[in-house]
């Protein structure tokens, strides 16, 4: 659990971002085929989540489950007492709201080794509400028993399987699918954050794609003399509060949290349990969906409209620092912005 | 298959009603009805049709020892009264979690658990809860939400049919189960993916909480419903032994079997019968009430009637 390896990122974080292709799609092929208890469980979702070449590949180690997750989480359960791994995937969505029953009765509380690979987390999906999990982490934080990865870079989603499936017990993973920028050279290592920038000022805590919105805020903020401290977060549920309790008296000011996930049961909350329960008096500004559902669009489109973005991230910034710092649009790289319908995915499902 | 113990299936039965009986006296009321409609179902698994080892934990159950946590090293769930997990060897589910106390009582009549087992029933601190837990004795896992006892099992027989384990999973379930979608889901999926290593016997009682099933919500021909979504299905009577028998040896390859045990919740019991529809559970309504029931069901069952003078 310690926390004190910095982490750089790659190289051309912030400009020039090397993209990936479906990062998914192979790392799980490798990884179940080295596995033999690792079985592919798919609820109708198979191409949305990069799963299509392994069932044509690989039919012996897939199970169709329909759409029908209520008994698939069950299902998966059953496995699980057998001494099977299954990966379950589907939207992330759909692993926790219509099966919340089944996911306590079967997967969390006998800690069976079921892995929820949930994709399209937060905004990332065009979908609106029904797609969006707004608020899996909320849901899955207070599950008792439940490990929480969040991945935000092609090296994190590369790695997700092996990180997941080290878990002695069930783990919810966000997993981002398409093209996924790589931002980190460095595979999850479960339980340890990535130290991106250690500066003195202000704290600044991401996850999963809010990260990228980060290194791309930083630069502007330093170039206005805020030195600021980064943490990116992969490992939500459990958490070691002494590590980011060491970052937060480390810095002058407060505290910045930027998720993509409604501001209650999120990192922003994880921080505000920590300063609290630890008596930290300093500010801390909770930046995500405030208390809202968001609505179908693109991935850039919902983030300005939502605040989930770089500027929305500066603007928290000047909020704990009490003064503007004249950072314009142009000052932040310009965002990657990528159509709903892309070549990735036709129907941007 | 042979018997395990000296005692007919028949007379372990009756003894499931009598101990359940006996249990609702003492505690002004219980799951009467549930032993009348399941005692024959229970007592044939557990006697003739289970292939099921000795048992791994103690004839007096412990206390209960924690949830499941990573801090609890020591947990284990209630599956040891069944016997170890062989791989040759049967598994059952109790779907319907408020059956425990009948479920218990057959442990006790099949000498699995002590009769002192059912004195901790409902006692705080006990493994012996009133909704069987995983923890309880006879259970692997929670099924007190109704409707994912058939999918568990599904996922169980899948995996085990994959390992070519030879044991089968049973899983006895109540036909207040097929109001939830999940049970639907789980039919289908046990059919789509030639699950015929899982086994259910279905306590058709017609009876559900808030009282006849045809007025809380009406489910049809459960038999015909089953059957399109892919099982195979035989529908008995669910106080005839051989009827039983006969069914479990349906032919169902590349199916699962469901036998649908059509039963009386009164069975054995015909003064219950004054407490229709509410029999979910039977609370006497007053002291003439409870010794009226004690002199005509203990009657009824060929036994004293029961002094519970100074028990709740």
């Amino acid at each position: 659990m310690a926390a004190k390896k910095k982490t750089a990122p790659a190289k051309g974080a912030q400009t020039g971002v090397e993209m990936v292709n479906r990062p998914y799609e192979r790392a799980f092929e490798k990884y179940a085929m080295a596995h033999p208890e690792v079985m592919c469980l798919s609820a109708d979702l198979t191409s949305s989540c990069e799963i299509d070449k392994f069932r044509d590949k690989h039919p012996d180690k897939f199970i169709s489950l329909g759409m029908a997750e209520q008994n698939m989480l069950s299902f998966a359960g059953g496995m699980g007492m057998a001494g099977y791994r299954p990966f379950l995937h589907t939207f992330g969505v759909f692993l926790y709201r219509r099966p919340y029953d089944q996911l306590m009765a079967s997967v969390a509380y006998p800690r069976r080794k079921v892995r929820l690979m949930g994709f399209l987390p937060g905004v990332t999906t065009p979908g609106g509400m029904t797609h969006q999990a707004i608020e899996d982490i909320s849901v899955m934080r207070s599950i008792p028993n439940m490990t929480i990865l969040e991945t935000g870079d092609a090296t994190e989603v590369e790695s997700i399987c092996e990180a997941a499936d080290s878990i002695d017990g069930p783990v919810y993973c966000r997993v981002l699918r398409g093209s996924v920028p790589r931002l980190f050279d460095t595979p999850i290592q479960v339980g340890q954050m990535r130290e991106l920038a250690l500066g003195t000022d202000v704290l600044i805590v991401t996850s999963g794609i809010t990260t990228e919105e980060a290194l791309r805020a930083r630069g502007a903020l330093e170039a206005k003399g805020v030195s600021v401290r980064h943490l990116h977060l992969n490992t939500i549920k459990p958490f070691d509060a002494q590590a980011m309790l060491d970052h937060i008296q480390s810095v002058k000011g407060g505290v910045v949290t930027l998720e993509n996930h409604v501001t209650e049961g999120g990192i922003g909350s994880l921080l505000a349990e920590i300063m609290a329960d630890n008596g930290v008096g300093k500010r801390l500004v909770r930046l995500g969906l405030k208390d809202t559902y968001a609505h179908g669009g693109s991935r850039p489109y919902l983030m300005k409209f939502y605040g989930l973005d770089a500027t929305a991230l500066v603007a928290g910034v000047e909020t704990l620092l009490g003064k503007k710092l004249g950072i314009t649009e142009d000052d932040l790289t310009i965002a990657r912005v990528e159509a709903v319908h892309s070549t990735v995915k036709a129907e941007g499902l | 298959m042979s018997r395990r113990n000296a005692k007919t299936t028949e007379e372990i039965a009756l003894g499931i009603r009598r101990r359940v009986f006996e249990h609702a006296m003492r505690n002004n009321g219980g799951y009467l009805s549930q032993a009348c409609s399941a005692a024959e179902q229970l007592a044939w698994l557990y006697n003739e049709q289970l292939e099921l080892g000795a048992p791994t934990l103690p004839m007096i159950p412990k206390p209960f020892g924690g949830v499941p946590s990573a801090d609890n090293p020591t947990y284990h769930t209630g599956a040891g009264y069944n016997g170890p997990p062989r791989s040759d060897l049967d598994r059952l589910f109790i779907a319907p979690a408020h059956y425990a106390l009948v479920a218990y009582a057959t442990l006790i009549e099949v000498e699995r658990m002590a009769p002192e087992g059912l004195e901790m029933f409902n006692k705080d601190g006990s493994s012996v809860e009133m909704i069987g837990a995983e923890h309880s004795p006879g259970m692997e896992v929670h099924n007190g939400t109704l409707g994912i006892g058939f999918s568990t099992a599904a996922g169980l027989a899948w995996a085990r049919k994959r390992k070519k384990e030879t044991g089968k999973t049973w899983v006895f379930m109540s036909d207040g189960e097929v109001q939830e979608g999940q049970t639907w889901e789980a039919i289908q999926c046990a059919a789509h993916h030639g699950i015929d290593n899982l086994y259910a016997i279905m306590d058709v009682n017609r009876q559900q909480c808030d009282g006849a099933m045809n007025t809380v919500m009406e489910v049809g021909d459960i038999k015909t419903k089953m059957e399109n979504f892919g099982a195979v299905v035989v529908s008995i009577d669910g106080h005839k032994l051989d009827e039983m028998r006969d069914a479990a040896k349906e032919k169902h390859k590349g199916k699962p079997l469901i036998i649908l045990a059509n039963t009386s919740p009164f069975r054995g019991m015909p003064t219950l019968q004054r407490r229709f529809p509410r029999l979910h559970y039977v609370r006497f309504k007053s002291e003439q009430e409870r010794a009226e029931m004690n002199h005509d069901i203990a009657r009824a069952l060929g036994v004293d009637p029961i002094d519970y003078a100074g028990a709740h």
